[in-house]
């Protein structure tokens, strides 16, 4: 196995352009899973930790590098409420939110949040520059997104009105080192508007849009409304069934925790 | 290839066969079993060593990706054969059941305490999320942290 590890953005992208068939590895922690127990045997290896660039985060710009301790005590209620639910402290020290991406597993518990707040994702190659996409163009399926074999995720950039209120939430079957059998996030705008977002119910995180379209009109909605939500986002999901839980407990359960976090959030 | 560590303070070279773990390197080339192989996937905790300072499960590192790492196994915790305090409140409160779960609950704790010396039982409960114990022995394992928590150990 040959390993390249970069000490800037210009050479690891440079690195990735030369080897565009080299495995990208930042916080390792699904990558040696893989490794560890599917047989993944990488040939070549592009060692991100080093890259400073990768790490960067300013309000708007989270880097691709930044770790789920960092975002847990960041700005971001329900990003920091979904960071606390990722694994162990020893996880949550090397696994990054471009890591999140990269993965693309259903199961991610950083890309609701991603999806409710309409998040570009920044990608970069040495040769054909920068792109940046919205979230559901670069996740496309199952472990599969718009990465290009000499592009690297560079970073994650939030819209420039960021929600008044919002609020993370995730079942599994136990309170701490649990993969979601559902995850979601609940955001409020300052003019009413919501987004719902659930992981763990499709390939792809879903955007509950006839009950965002429901309730963005109601500032004060009543139990009736505050029901139908909950049905409709039961009726939007399309989970499956595995060994973590059936798609009808799937469908159930994301109608309850959106309304308890859009519950949140009218309180707030 | 060869890489180059410093473990509990001293250098070291190690040969990497391919993308095998830093817990491999530690054990089968560096002769330091301290830290256990179990579950090899960030379950179980059982592998936590100190990187640079950050508490990592050791197993879901690639040991090519280490050069240059300075690393904290449970080897090196006590000072000249002197257990630091939560070695010492273990070893008092009779925390240790077979064993296999301690060195990683150690050195979990080593660093929850070097970051905050008085944490609530929930704080260290918290920290130990991922430090699974099988003989379900936590009782006691809470009993002699709580008292290094409170500063009597």
């Amino acid at each position: 196995m040959e390993i390249v590890r970069p000490q800037s953005l210009d050479e690891a992208l440079a690195a990735k352009s030369a080897m565009p068939d080299a495995l990208p590895l930042a916080g390792g922690t699904d990558v040696m899973v893989e490794v560890n127990f599917a047989g993944l045997r990488p040939s070549r290896v592009v060692g991100l930790r080093q890259v400073d660039e990768l790490e960067a985060w300013d309000e708007r710009r989270i880097g691709a590098g930044v770790t789920w301790t960092r975002l847990e005590s960041g700005p971001y209620p329900a990003l920091a409420q979904a960071a606390r639910t990722v694994g162990s402290p020893q996880i949550r020290n090397a696994g990054t939110i471009g890591g999140n991406l990269g993965t693309a597993s259903p199961a991610g518990d950083g890309l609701p949040w991603l999806a409710a707040l309409d998040a570009d994702i920044e990608v970069a190659s040495a040769n054909r520059g920068t792109r940046r996409m919205p979230w559901n163009e670069f996740i496309m399926g199952v472990k599969k997104t718009a990465l290009e074999p000499d592009e690297l995720i560079v970073a994650v950039v939030l819209p420039d009105t960021m929600p008044r209120t919002e609020a993370f939430a995730k079942i599994g079957i136990r309170s701490a080192m649990v993969i979601a059998t559902v995850n979601c996030v609940v955001a409020r705008w300052d003019d009413g508007r919501v987004a719902v977002a659930l992981g763990s119910v499709g390939p792809t995180p879903i955007r509950a849009r006839r009950a965002e379209e429901l309730i963005s009109s109601e500032p004060q909605p009543s139990e009736a409304t505050m029901a139908e939500f909950a049905r409709l986002v039961s009726e939007e999901v399309r989970p499956i069934s595995d060994h973590r839980s059936t798609a009808a407990y799937r469908r159930h359960s994301s109608g309850v925790l959106a309304r308890r976090l859009l519950e949140r959030c009218l309180a707030a | 290839m060869i890489i180059e560590l410093t473990i509990n303070g001293e250098a070291r070279t190690a040969t990497v066969a391919g993308s095998e773990s830093l817990l491999t390197t530690l054990r089968e080339e560096l002769a330091l079993p301290g830290a256990k192989n179990a579950c090899e996937q960030g379950e179980c905790g059982s592998c936590s060593v100190l990187m640079d300072g950050t508490l990592v499960c050791s197993c879901l590192v690639m040991a090519a990706d280490c050069d240059g790492a300075a690393v904290t196994t449970i080897e090196g915790i006590a000072s000249d054969g002197v257990l630091n305090a939560v070695q010492h409140a273990m070893h008092d409160a009779g925390a240790v059941q077979c064993g296999f779960c301690t060195p990683g609950i150690v050195i979990a704790a080593t660093n929850l305490f070097a970051e905050d010396p008085h944490p609530s039982p929930d704080t260290i409960r918290e920290a130990l999320a991922g430090n699974i114990c099988r003989c379900t022995g936590y009782g006691a394992i809470m009993r002699a942290l709580e008292q290094v928590a409170e500063g009597s150990s």
